[in-house]
């Protein structure tokens, strides 16, 4: 064993040697690899660490919401349709959700205004981090708004909720029953939507089947939908997330086949003198393996050790760019630290293999060459 | 005796493997600060009902994506560009029921 070891330590000095000899050519590779090891372990561990953020925060959201549909499209649903659901067997209460957006002009920016279970007085409103931010504001200040019937809505900040909750609050707008229906001209009667508790958690599915049945213009959304609406959005394999990485690796497996199977004239006299001296071909794989092997791990380290920096401590800021896209109010957070080993291992099998796949070939070839005929040359 | 190349290698990448480990590891064990503040957010999404991430604000379907048509982004067909910049994060699979 500790001569198989010796051996082993023996032919991977060889090759770091032989490595560093041509070091212009391996530093490009390292760089291409890395960078290609660094975009697919950032995109996944983004993704990831939002869809977990999205499972755990919407664990705490609405069973059941209910909205009505008017051909085809959302529309109001009128309060007496929450009696008639509460009829339905299993049903706990239901309680209408007002909700909707305001688009300041000014900053251009959209906040989402919603009426909370224990809304702040009339006059009051309470804001997210974001909009403080954006409209420079403290609790106490007043906040001007424009009603749909061009008149001054003066509203006092009452509170700021806290920076942790960016995430769910950044541009958010709570605020009393009153001045939602003032703002909007909201008519009386009328809900943005129901949300329906169910007695037994079991039968959420049915008790929205009930709902359908006795209301057909309604639509119901059950928590696991809303769940899952996210982690379909944030699934890394979905998306044109999918399809830029499927290219960026493309692109790198034909950069590493033409860097592998393009045996410099060096690499053959210096096989052929290996060959020469007594190396065997088994030798010469070995050889090779090592070679490819050190520039594959080590760009796997490089690459995922830079996206947890990336994603973790600097909070994406490369990602968070697209995420952010034309929005003007984009929550500051920052993402739990969490990679698993299910996401090492899968990011090892789709950029490590495909390496090693494009050079197994080349190696077969370099390790068969005779000697020869590589010195006559 | 100077440290051979191999040697250097192998600590180095060993290393390596050793701190992604512990990085797993780290995120693996419970966390009593983050279960606190995971608490305290979800009160916050009981009480205010909410239903969405506050994540993407520049479209009505992207801020509120549970609220909205699964097609929205994808009127076009299912796999042409969205009109806002972060529709690159959707996905035109339905999501499971």
């Amino acid at each position: 064993m500790t001569g198989w070891c010796e051996r082993q330590r023996n032919i991977l000095d060889v090759a770091l040697a032989s490595l560093r000899r041509r070091r212009g050519k391996n530093l490009s590779l390292l760089v291409v690899y890395s960078l290609t090891v660094f975009l697919g372990a950032s995109v996944m561990f983004y993704s990831a660490g939002l869809k977990r953020e999205a499972r755990l925060l919407l664990s705490a959201a609405p069973e059941l919401v209910v909205q009505r549909l008017s051909a085809g499209r959302h529309d109001l649903i009128p309060v007496a349709y929450a009696e008639g659901i509460r009829t339905i067997r299993g049903v706990g209460t239901v309680a209408p959700r007002l909700w909707g957006y305001y688009y300041d002009a000014v900053y251009g920016a959209n906040y989402t205004v919603q009426v909370p279970t224990l809304p702040p007085p009339a006059g009051e409103i309470v804001i997210g981090p974001g909009i403080a931010r954006l409209r420079k504001v403290a609790a106490g200040d007043l906040l001007p708004f424009l009603s749909y019937r061009r008149e001054d809505l003066l509203l006092q900040v009452r509170e700021i909720l806290p920076a942790e909750s960016e995430l769910v609050s950044t541009d958010l707008l709570l605020l009393a029953e009153a001045d939602f229906r003032a703002l909007f001209s909201f008519p009386s009667g009328v809900a943005t939507d129901l949300t329906v508790t169910v007695r037994n958690p079991q039968e959420v599915a049915t008790v929205a089947r009930k709902i359908v049945e006795r209301f057909p213009d309604t639509r119901p959304i059950l928590r696991e939908e809303m769940q899952a609406t996210y982690a379909a959005v944030f699934d890394w394999r979905g998306g044109l997330l999918l399809v830029l990485f499927g290219v960026v690796l493309l692109a790198f497996i034909i950069f590493a086949w033409d860097k592998a199977a393009g045996l410099s004239a060096e690499e053959r006299r210096e096989i052929g003198i290996l060959k020469g001296i007594g190396w065997e071909t088994g030798d010469i794989l070995t050889l090779k393996f090592w070679e490819g092997t050190s520039i594959s791990l080590t760009a796997f380290l490089l690459g995922t050790l830079l996206a947890y920096v990336h994603v973790f401590l600097l909070q994406a800021p490369l990602l968070a760019a697209t995420l952010k896209g034309w929005a003007v109010l984009y929550p500051d957070f920052r993402l739990v630290s969490r990679i698993d080993a299910f996401q090492l291992t899968v990011l090892f099998v789709l950029t490590v293999i495909p390496y090693t796949v494009a050079t197994l070939v080349p190696s077969w070839r370099a390790a068969t060459i005779d000697p020869d005929s590589v010195m006559r040359d | 005796m100077p440290l051979r190349r191999a040697d250097i290698f192998g600590v180095l990448t060993a290393s390596g493997l050793l701190l992604l480990l512990a990085l797993v590891l780290r995120g693996s064990g419970p966390d009593p600060a983050e279960a606190d503040r995971l608490t305290r957010l979800q009160r916050l999404v009981t009480e205010a009902q909410l239903t969405d991430l506050a994540l993407l604000t520049e479209a009505r379907y992207t801020r509120h994506p549970t609220q909205a048509d699964h097609f929205a982004p994808f009127q076009d067909h299912p796999l042409a560009l969205d009109h806002f910049p972060s529709g690159m994060f959707w996905s035109p699979r339905r999501p499971a029921p």
